[in-house]
C-alpha cells in the first residue's frame, strides 16, 4: 500500500516536474512559476544566502521543505525529488534477485559519507562566495540535463519540430554525458548518486538528525530474516539501528516485513535508531576549508577578472559577475526559455566557477529586444527581473540594460571589405534611435568605376551588445560584425563611453 | 567435430546421443557436406549476392544525385471585369471600416476569392514589437480581410509570415495571431518544415525555400504595412515577399531592388490592401520608439503592386521614382508608378 502511494506521488511530482520544464518556452510559459521546485530546495536558498548574504525571495519556499524534514525525515528524496525518481525507477539496473543478495547490496557502507564532505565542500566554496551547488545538486542538475540536452535532443527530432524549433548547446556533450552518467552509476548498486555524492541529501540527512518520525523494528516481533534491508533506497540498515541521517522514508522495509515489525512512528525508543554520522570534525573541517580556499584560488587564475573573457556576454539582467556566481546554479532554465537559443552554457569563457553558467553566443542566437524571459524564470535572482520598459530604456534620459557592444571587422563586412552593398546589421538592429547607422561613401571599384556605398557604423551610446546584427550577419561562420561584453551596464568597469559620467 | 576433440574423452556421455541422433542426416564423410555445411555455404552466398546488390543499387551513377523538379509558383492575379476600379485610398478612424470600404470599392472580395478557394493572407509580421509601433501590418485590418476572405466562403485561409525576430513572439506581440485566430483563419508560423523549394528563375534568385501555403493556395492576399527602410528606402508592398522566404535570405541586400523584383515576379498576389493606418517614418523597418511612427488612417488597396508602393511612398514623403524597386518593377512590368493614371477611388478624408 505504502509502496504504490509512493510511488503515485513520485509520478505526480515527476510528471509536474516535467510540466514546468516543458512550458519553458516562450510560447507556453504563461505565467507559471517553473521554477516551483528548485525553490523548495533548501540546499540552494542555504548556499546562495551563505554567498549572498540574503535570500531571494521566492528562496523562502524552502522553509516549506526544511520544516516537515525536521518532522519527518528525508521523505524528499523518496516521494518528490525528480533525479530520485528516475534513480529508484533504474533500480533495476543492478538490482539482484535473492533477497539476501539485495541486503548486501543495500547495506550502509563508508562510501555513503562522501556526501557530507561535498556538502561541507559545497558550503566552504559558497561561504566564501562561490556558488557551485548546481553542479550536483539533484534538481538543478534535473534541469540542465533536461534543458540543454534531453529536450534539444527530442526537439531536433520531426515530430517535435514545432516546439522549440532546431536547439544547440555549445558541448552539450559534456551535460548528457554528467546526467546520463549519474543515472547509470545505479549499474553499481541501486541510488549510487543519491547515497554517496548528492549534497541535498546530505543536507537533508543532517536536517533529519531531528526527526521525530522514524523508522522502528519491534525487536520483540522480529526474527531476524533481515528481509526489511533488501530493497531500503536509502541504504539505512533497518535490520540492524536504523540510520535517521541516511533513511529516505520511502517505507519499502515496512512492506517487505512477512511478520508486521516495522513501523514508521512518532518518537520511537532512541535506540532503535541512529542519528551518527561517524566522520570525525577533523574530516567535515577539511572539507569546509578546501571549498573556502579553492575560491582565491580559482580566482588567481586569469581570463576572469581583471581581465575578462570577451566572450563572456551575461543575460540581461545578470548581477555584476561576484553577485552573479554567488547566485548563478546553472540549472540551464535561462538557456531553455532563450527564444532564439542564444543563452548557452559556459565552458572556459567565464572561468572554471562560471563552467555551464549562461552566456550569450550571438553567431547561435540573440538576444530578444523585446524579451525578459531569462530574468522571468531564473529562481535565484542571479539574472534580475526586468521589466521591458527598463530593458530597453529611452535614451538619453534612461540608458538600456546592454549586455555589451558590437564591433565591426572591416575586413570580413561586405560594405567595409568588399565594397558591396549590405547593412543587414543596420535593418535588424532593434533600438530607436537604432545603433547602427550608414553613411553614404563613394569607393573605387577594382575596375576604376567609381560607385556610392551604404557604409556601416556603430553608436556605442545605443548599442546594447544584443547581437541581432552578428546574428543576421549574411557572412558565415564568423561574423562581420561581432559582439564582446565590453561596455556592458553591469559593472561600470566594463564602460568604453565617457557617457555616463564613470570611470 | 573440433567441439569432440576439444571436449575430448570426458564428456562422452553427454555428446553421444546428439550424435546418435542426428546420425543419418549428417554423414561424417569430409569430402561429401553436411546439412549444415550447405546452409553455411547458402549463407555465405547470400551475404555476397546481397551486398553486391546493394552496393550497386546505391552507386550513384553519374557520381551526383538526380535533380527534381521543382514546383513554380503560379500567377495568382484574378479577371479583372470589365469597368472594374484599379485602385481604392479609403481614409477613416476605423481601421477594419477602411478595409471593407476599400475592399467594397474595388468590387467586394468575391471579385477576389470564390468559394471554396484557398486563400493564403501575408501580413507583415517581421518584428517581436507592439500594433503602435508599427513595425507589422495592424492586427484589426488583418483580422478584417481574414473575415471578408471567410465571408466570401473560401475553404481554406491560411495566415503567414517569415519572421525576423523569434517568430512565436512576432506573432504574439503584433496582436496578429490572435486576432486572425479569432476571425477565422489558420495560422502557419514559419518552423522549418514549413517550407518548401521552389523554382524562382529570377534574374539573381534561381530556387528558394517559400512557406508552403504560398505554394499551395489558390488565391494570394498580400497586407503589407508602410514603413521607411535603410537600404531600400521603403518597405511596402513588394518588399513584403521577402516574408515568404527561408534560408540565407540576408544575401539579398547585396542587391536589393533586383532581389525584391525577382520575389515580387515569382508571386503575383490576387490583392494586396496597403497597410497605412499608422506608418513607420523613421529607423524602419524595425522602428521601436513611438516617436518613429505616424497616424495615417488611411488603407490602399488595389491589384496593382507598383501603383501601391508609389502610393505608399508619397506617404513617407519619397518620391516614387527615387526608389529603386519603384523603378525596376515598372520595368519588368509589375505595374505602373502612375497610380493616379489608374482606375482609382479616393473615399473619406
Amino acid at each position: 500500500m505504502f509502496r504504490w502511494l509512493r510511488r503515485a506521488y513520485q509520478i505526480v511530482f515527476l510528471g509536474f516536474f516535467l510540466f514546468l520544464v516543458v512550458v519553458t518556452t516562450a510560447g507556453l510559459i504563461r505565467g507559471y512559476d517553473v521554477q516551483w521546485l528548485l525553490e523548495f530546495d533548501p540546499l540552494v536558498a542555504v548556499t546562495t544566502a551563505l554567498a549572498s548574504h540574503s535570500l531571494h525571495h521566492t528562496l523562502l519556499w524552502s522553509l516549506v521543505l526544511i520544516v516537515p524534514t525536521l518532522i519527518l525525515g528525508r521523505f524528499f528524496c523518496s516521494w518528490i525529488c525528480p533525479m530520485g525518481v528516475l534513480h529508484q525507477a533504474l533500480g533495476f539496473l543492478a538490482r539482484r534477485r535473492r533477497p539476501p543478495d539485495r541486503v548486501k547490496q543495500n547495506a550502509p557502507r563508508p562510501s555513503h559519507k562522501i556526501k557530507y564532505l561535498v556538502l561541507a565542500t559545497m558550503l566552504g566554496l559558497a561561504a566564501a562566495g562561490s556558488v557551485q551547488i548546481g553542479l550536483l545538486d539533484p534538481i538543478a542538475s534535473t534541469w540542465r540535463g533536461l534543458a540543454t540536452s534531453v529536450a534539444p535532443a527530442l526537439g531536433n527530432l520531426a515530430p517535435f519540430g514545432r516546439y522549440q524549433g532546431e536547439r544547440h548547446f555549445q558541448w552539450g556533450t559534456l551535460i548528457t554525458l554528467v546526467f546520463f552518467g549519474a543515472l547509470a552509476l545505479n549499474f553499481v548498486y541501486p541510488r549510487f548518486y543519491c547515497r554517496v555524492l548528492c549534497p541535498l541529501g546530505a543536507l537533508l540527512g543532517l536536517l533529519s538528525k531531528f526527526s521525530l518520525f522514524r523508522i522502528n523494528r519491534n525487536r520483540e516481533i522480529c526474527k531476524s530474516c533481515k528481509f526489511c534491508g533488501a530493497d531500503c533506497q536509502g541504504a539505512a540498515d533497518p535490520q540492524g539501528t536504523v540510520r535517521a541521517t541516511e533513511c529516505m522514508v520511502c517505507l519499502n522495509c515496512i512492506e517487505s516485513c512477512p511478520r508486521g515489525g516495522l513501523s514508521y512512528r512518532f518518537l520511537p525508543p532512541l535506540r532503535s535508531s541512529t542519528t551518527k554520522i561517524d566522520l570525525v570534525r577533523r574530516k567535515w573541517l577539511s572539507a569546509g576549508v578546501a571549498g573556502v580556499v579553492a575560491v582565491p584560488l580559482m580566482r588567481a587564475s586569469d581570463g576572469v577578472e581583471p581581465r575578462p573573457n570577451p566572450a563572456r556576454i551575461r543575460p540581461p539582467g545578470s548581477l555584476e559577475e561576484a553577485s552573479f556566481l554567488e547566485k548563478c546554479l546553472k540549472c540551464g532554465a535561462c538557456m531553455k526559455v532563450c527564444p532564439t537559443g542564444g543563452l548557452q552554457p559556459a565552458l572556459a569563457e567565464a572561468g572554471i566557477e562560471g563552467f555551464w553558467s549562461p552566456i550569450l553566443i550571438p553567431r547561435i542566437g540573440y538576444c530578444e529586444a523585446n524579451c525578459t524571459l531569462c530574468g522571468q524564470v531564473c529562481p535565484t535572482g542571479a539574472i534580475e527581473k526586468l521589466t521591458l520598459e527598463k530593458k530597453v530604456g529611452e535614451m538619453p534620459a534612461r540608458p538600456p540594460v546592454r549586455i555589451g557592444s558590437a564591433f565591426f571587422d572591416k575586413g570580413r563586412c561586405l560594405p567595409w571589405g568588399y565594397q558591396t552593398e549590405c547593412i543587414v546589421c543596420e535593418e535588424v538592429c532593434p533600438t530607436s534611435p537604432k545603433a547602427i547607422y550608414f553613411k553614404m561613401e563613394t569607393v573605387t571599384a577594382r575596375d576604376g568605376t567609381q560607385k556610392t556605398l551604404k557604409m556601416p557604423f556603430i553608436d556605442l551610446d545605443y548599442c546594447t551588445g544584443c547581437g541581432t546584427c552578428e546574428t543576421r550577419c549574411p557572412v558565415v561562420d564568423r561574423a562581420g560584425i561581432r559582439v564582446s561584453a565590453a561596455n556592458e551596464s553591469r559593472t561600470p568597469r566594463s564602460s568604453i563611453s565617457l557617457t555616463g559620467g564613470k570611470i | 567435430m573440433t567441439s569432440d576433440e576439444q571436449h575430448g574423452p570426458s564428456v562422452p556421455a553427454r555428446e553421444s546421443p546428439i550424435r546418435q541422433g542426428s546420425q543419418t542426416a549428417a554423414p561424417t564423410d569430409p569430402a561429401g557436406m553436411d546439412r549444415r555445411g550447405v546452409l553455411r555455404v547458402g549463407m555465405t552466398a547470400a551475404m555476397a549476392v546481397g551486398s553486391v546488390a546493394l552496393g550497386l543499387a546505391l552507386h550513384e551513377r553519374d557520381g551526383s544525385k538526380q535533380t527534381r523538379a521543382l514546383p513554380t509558383i503560379k500567377d495568382h492575379r484574378a479577371d479583372k471585369p470589365a469597368g472594374a476600379t484599379d485602385m481604392a485610398i479609403v481614409r477613416g478612424p476605423d481601421p477594419a471600416a477602411n478595409v471593407r470600404r476599400a475592399v467594397e470599392a474595388l468590387g467586394g472580395m468575391g471579385r477576389f476569392v470564390r468559394r471554396g478557394e484557398r486563400v493564403v493572407i501575408k501580413p507583415n509580421i517581421g518584428w517581436n514589437r507592439t500594433p503602435e509601433q508599427a513595425a507589422n501590418t495592424n492586427p484589426d485590418v488583418v483580422a478584417e480581410v481574414v473575415r471578408l476572405v471567410v465571408a466570401a466562403g473560401a475553404g481554406k485561409v491560411w495566415l503567414t509570415d517569415a519572421s525576423v525576430n523569434t517568430p512565436e513572439q512576432c506573432f504574439a506581440r503584433s496582436g496578429i495571431e490572435k486576432a486572425a485566430k479569432a476571425a477565422g483563419a489558420t495560422v502557419v508560423r514559419p518552423d522549418a518544415s514549413a517550407f518548401r523549394e521552389v523554382n524562382v528563375s529570377g534574374k539573381l534568385l534561381r530556387t528558394g525555400d517559400v512557406l508552403f501555403p504560398v505554394v499551395d493556395a489558390d488565391r494570394v492576399i498580400n497586407i503589407p504595412i508602410v514603413k521607411q527602410h535603410g537600404l531600400s528606402l521603403a518597405s511596402m508592398a513588394l518588399k513584403n515577399w521577402y516574408g515568404v522566404l527561408g534560408g540565407q535570405r540576408v544575401k539579398l541586400h547585396q542587391n536589393i531592388h533586383l532581389s525584391i523584383i525577382d520575389l515580387a515576379a515569382m508571386v503575383k498576389p490576387t490583392l494586396t490592401i496597403l497597410d497605412a493606418t499608422r506608418i513607420l517614418l523613421a529607423n524602419g523597418p524595425t522602428g521601436g520608439s513611438l516617436s518613429d511612427v505616424k497616424q495615417m488612417d488611411t488603407i490602399a488597396a488595389g491589384t496593382d503592386e507598383v501603383a501601391l508602393d508609389a502610393f505608399g511612398a508619397t506617404l513617407l514623403s519619397l518620391n516614387p521614382t527615387d526608389v529603386g524597386f519603384i523603378v525596376e518593377g515598372m520595368k519588368a512590368g509589375l505595374g505602373t508608378p502612375q497610380w493616379r493614371n489608374l482606375k482609382t477611388v479616393e473615399l473619406g478624408g
